[in-house]
């Protein structure tokens, strides 16, 4: 009767491990960079430009009143569409999961509609709604619903017919049951919706601000495009690399603490 | 119960799933009785029904004809008065929660207060042992361990029945000698009635006071004999005594008479199916 340990790695293989990540994780973008700056030296492309201008460019464009008028809305936009698709995908997902006749009707209809590209709804959206706020909101969530709702559907069905039987037995009440059991049961696929959606969510606040927008990031880069800014351009093209980053980073925290238990799990069947 | 009443009341009890490939009789005609305070063993083959005797017990599943009768009333969901030990242990315990969690979590929608709560949790883990893993995940104990947790859940929830089903059949000998007599003190101490369903002869033969031999399918009582053992029992002396062998001999034999089939007394002797579809839905080995 041992309790058997989570199986981690020895400090001294820590520390190796550690180096190396962290010399592949720099090492490789510094040298990417060296090369970049040493070819731009060279090349006479004009729509092509060095590390050195862009920086200049980025620092120019985007640090001063852009980023209150231009990058933060649209941000503000991204998140408002990723919290509600995340709400709606994960509330329809459980009820959907839930009710097997529902599930049955509704799969076809799912299946279609999560085959139709969102950016063509923007024309749609556009006249529906007009251009707003709102307009944009709806266009992202309409394309970073589907991942999370039908992982939401799939983990939910999923759950361990052992688990709800444990539940019936016990009387846990409905409220439990869902706070619980489903939703933690079905996490680990939640999870894998929400990331999925994190980067449709992203695109579509670009496009939906390219199509129809005064202001935003989308906006801002179609702009320069169109004016032969180059260096402005790609330097708005890195800002949004860079909010994808950011947007993982951020989402691979909150995984890792919400899946704990799944993680330490998998490493004590996998040992 | 002073009265006499008897505490379960099974009548007649049969059990059909009707699945899309047909009929599974799962239990033929089952009827029995159990007093309060008793520690009652099921045997029979594998396959004959015992886990779907355990879940028309608890309310869990709806018998296709008969009566299950708890302290007089009838059995039509589950109970609060009953706690199961699930055959599964590994799929019974919810990974995301503590074992702490675990024992609390059917305790929530109970009117307790937060302390009174936490006594019980304290009071269940200490019983079986394991009051310094509260903190750990189940998934982070061996599995003697997990199912004692499962037990400590049952327990905490203060029912009147324990029903448990083939809780140790997945851990090793000497694990499951200490889990043995951990359900006999946890019996003896706190007069918990209990069902304790096993494959196991000699398990049944150890624990019971009474033991209840089920045929194979379509499955009837086969024998219901009373456990004449001394009620201090443990593994050595217990099992060295010529009266446990005799009783472990008679129920072995009336276990080798059930797999021939039905009672020889029964008129229609249906044929034995062989049912190769359904065993697979069988869980466990
Ligand atoms: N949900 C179900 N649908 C259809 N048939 C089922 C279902 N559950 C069990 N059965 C069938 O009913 C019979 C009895 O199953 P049960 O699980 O009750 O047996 P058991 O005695 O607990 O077996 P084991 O010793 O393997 O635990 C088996 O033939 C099984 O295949
Ligand atoms: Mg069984």
């Amino acid at each position: 009767m041992t309790a058997v340990g989570t199986g981690r790695a020895r400090p001294r293989d820590l520390g190796v491990q550690v180096a190396e990540n962290v010399l592949f994780a720099v090492g490789l973008p510094v040298l990417a960079v060296g090369l970049w700056a040493v070819w731009s030296t060279r090349s006479t492309n004009r729509f092509l430009v060095g590390p050195r201008t862009l920086l200049d460019a980025f620092r120019q464009t985007w640090i001063g009143p852009a980023f209150a008028d231009d990058v933060l809305p649209s941000v503000y936009r991204l998140l408002i569409g990723l919290f509600t698709s995340i709400l709606l995908g994960v509330a329809a997902g459980v009820v959907i999961g839930r009710f097997r006749p529902l599930r049955e009707i509704l799969e076809p209809l799912l299946e279609f509609f999560r085959a139709i590209p969102p950016p063509v709804l923007i024309p749609v959206a556009m006249l529906l709604l007009g251009i707003t706020d709102t307009m944009k909101v709806v266009v992202i969530v309409s394309g970073a619903i589907w991942p999370i709702l039908l992982n939401t559907i799939e983990g939910v069905r999923a759950t361990d017919s052992v688990m709800l039987e444990t539940a019936y037995s016990f009387r846990i009440s409905r409220w439990d049951r869902l706070w619980r059991l489903i939703l933690p049961a079905a996490s680990p696929r939640i999870m894998t919706g929400v990331r999925q959606a994190l980067s449709v969510a992203l695109i579509l606040m670009v496009i939906s601000e390219m199509f129809a927008s005064s202001a935003g990031l989308g906006y801002r880069i179609a702009y320069f495009q169109r004016n032969y800014l180059i260096a402005e351009m790609w330097s708005g093209i890195l800002l949004l690399g860079l909010i994808g980053v950011v947007l993982a980073v951020v989402f691979g925290v909150v995984e890792r603490r919400v899946l704990r238990w799944y993680h330490g799990m998998k490493e004590v069947t996998r040992a | 119960m002073p009265d006499g009443r008897p505490l379960l009341r099974v009548e007649h009890l049969r059990k059909v799933y009707a699945s899309g490939r047909g009929e599974v009789e799962a239990i033929g005609d089952i009827s029995f009785t159990m007093d309060p305070g008793e520690l009652l063993c099921v045997v029979g083959p594998s396959g004959c029904g015992k886990t779907t005797l355990l879940k028309c017990l608890a309310g869990l599943l709806r018998p296709t004809s008969g009566l299950v009768e708890m302290e007089g009333s009838p059995v039509t969901g589950p109970s609060p008065a009953m706690a199961v030990v699930f055959q599964e242990y590994g799929r019974s315990l919810y990974p995301w929660l503590t074992v702490r969690g675990n024992v609390e979590l059917p305790l929530r929608h109970k009117k307790l207060s937060r302390a009174e709560r936490g006594r019980l949790v304290d009071d269940a883990l200490d019983a079986v042992g394991l009051l310094q893993s509260a903190r750990s995940h189940p998934w982070q104990l061996s599995g003697g361990m997990q199912q004692r947790v499962a037990i400590a859940r049952a327990v905490a929830y203060q029912p009147d029945v324990l029903i448990m089903d083939e809780p140790f059949a997945a851990v090793d000998a000497q694990t499951r000698a200490d889990l043995e007599d951990l359900v006999r003190e946890l019996h003896l101490t706190r007069g918990i009635s209990t069902v304790f369903v096993t494959h196991d002869i000699d398990e049944s033969v150890y624990l019971g006071q009474r033991v209840l031999v089920l045929s194979n399918s379509p499955t009837r009582v086969q024998e219901d004999l009373a456990i004449d053992l001394p009620p201090e029992r443990d593994q050595l002396t217990t099992r060295a005594l010529p009266r446990f062998t005799e009783l472990r001999t008679r129920v072995y034999e009336q276990i080798q008479r059930a797999k021939r089939g039905p009672v020889p007394s029964s008129v229609d002797a249906r044929p034995v199916r062989p049912g190769p579809q359904a065993r697979d839905r069988t869980d466990g080995h």
